[in-house]
């Protein structure tokens, strides 16, 4: 209200372009903010499309690869959806991939029931987790374990892929369900974990995911596999090749 | 405000005004990713893509924004970068992508890109605010570069993935927690001053009228 005071803008000053004290109207707010969030969502749909193939055909790829290294000796696989809550090679016509929960049964050189790879994402520390992990229905061990997406605290959560003796206890047969085990207070039960100090509630996560898809899946899997592939092989030694 | 020649814009941010060493700015990146020196490396790339990215197209623009937007709109151009980085690095390096995880998210908050838009490019043309960029961008470069350093050869033993002790070096694990890049960042800063002060306790040997000796 005091008309004493004078503000005077020195860093204003010395610039030529920005004019002093002109009110600027809000519709050239709105304007601006709305121009400038349109281009930018011009500019990330436009690089979105050129890059999401890439990255989807690379997480395809990296699925691929992964069920064979969860489940060690696997020498093909097939893809099995859950429609109607009954496990199914096809899915019915019409319908998007995407939508369905599936699980990968393996078969060994032998063309005999091997195991089956199940993903699962769960929030960890950060942000979602996502692990495919292999068990065998034979014998009710843990196969193996990949970690295929996290956001975990570089350095420290992250161990829970980098850390590879942690990550070599998943492919030691452990029985199921796990039980995650503070290091150096195991008691020698058949299907205890060791988490890593520093990481626990990464590493605590990851054991509880492979423990929820199991629960979730073992009805299904319940119902019968078939003991040997139902699908005709085409070019049996391609896909053998993925295997490291 | 100084009148600076273009050369000095360029040189300032890499030594003398350091974002992270002397400015303390963008610390959250210098502490979290600096675990590693392949880590820092790509965080610097990273963040100097979108710094320099930024400043252009915003000393472009820079008549049409008007003041009482400009921040909203210096974020809104930064987060655009940010997840074109993201979205790129995901599609063509998935590997270092993976590495850095939430952290390249996290650049959009990086202190030091705002600041550099609202002190620097706001107010000069883009070929000035370029060079700005790309030397605090380098600046930015060394402190993540000299802090990973620190922290992978004593943590880890290595440096850039390449062992330096041979199989008897016992890690000195805290250096690449979290606690570690404080304490290193910390001694960095504490060499730093040392050696600042010692310079300025010298006398300088020809006019020595106004030296301020402080011991």
């Amino acid at each position: 209200m005091s008309d004493e005071i004078q503000v005077t803008d020195q860093t204003a000053s010395d610039e030529q372009e920005i004019p002093l004290e002109k009110p600027v109207s809000t519709f050239r707010l709105i304007a601006t903010l709305g121009v400038a969030g349109m281009m930018a969502g011009l500019l990330l749909v436009l690089v979105n499309q050129h890059t999401k193939p890439m990255i989807d055909a690379y997480k395809a790829e990296q699925l691929q690869k992964a069920v064979y290294e969860v489940l060690p000796g696997t020498d093909r696989y097939d893809t099995y959806y859950l429609v109607d809550d009954i496990l199914s090679l096809s899915l019915p016509e019409g319908v998007k991939e995407s939508d369905y929960k599936r699980v990968y049964v393996s078969y060994n050189p032998d063309n005999q029931l091997h195991g089956v790879a199940m993903s699962r994402g769960e929030s960890g520390f950060q942000d979602v987790i996502m692990v495919i992990f292999g068990w065998s229905p034979n014998t009710g061990k843990l196969m193996g374990m990949k970690v295929l997406d996290s956001k975990e605290t570089p350095g420290l959560g992250d161990k829970i892929f980098k850390d590879l003796p942690w990550v070599g206890q998943f492919f030691a047969s452990p029985d199921t369900p796990l039980i995650p085990t503070k290091p150096g207070a195991g008691k020698g039960r058949p299907g205890e974990i060791d988490t890593i100090t520093g990481a626990t509630i990464s590493t605590k996560k990851v054991i509880e995911i492979i423990n929820n898809g199991l629960e979730e899946w073992k009805p299904y899997l319940e119902q019968g596999l078939p003991q040997s592939s139902p699908v005709e092989v085409d070019e049996a030694p391609a896909e053998a090749e993925v295997q490291s | 405000m100084k009148k600076t020649t273009p050369s000095q814009d360029f040189v300032r941010g890499i030594w003398k005004e350091n974002a992270v060493l002397i400015q303390m700015l963008g610390l959250c990146p210098a502490l979290a990713v600096t675990n590693t020196v392949k880590n820092a490396l790509a965080m610097s790339a990273a963040t100097f893509f979108v710094l320099c990215c930024s400043s252009v197209l915003i000393s472009t623009f820079k008549r049409l924004i008007p003041k009482e937007v400009r921040i909203s709109s210096y974020i809104l151009v930064i987060a655009t970068f940010v997840t074109l980085a993201d979205m790129i690095l995901q599609a063509y390096a998935p590997v270092q992508h993976k590495e850095l995880g939430a952290f390249i998210a996290l650049i959009v908050v990086n202190c030091m890109i705002l600041g550099r838009q609202e002190a620097f490019s706001s107010k000069n043309n883009v070929f000035r605010s370029l060079l700005d960029a790309i030397g605090v961008g380098i600046g930015f470069t060394i402190a993540l570069v000299m802090m990973g350093g620190f922290r992978e050869i004593l943590g880890v033993g290595t440096f850039f993935d390449i062992s330096l002790f041979g199989p008897n070096f016992e890690p000195w694990v805290s250096r690449v927690l979290p606690a570690g890049g404080f304490l290193t960042l910390g001694f960095i800063l504490l060499a730093m001053g040392y050696f600042e002060q010692r310079k300025k306790a010298k006398p300088p040997k020809v006019e020595a009228e106004t030296v301020e000796v402080s011991s």
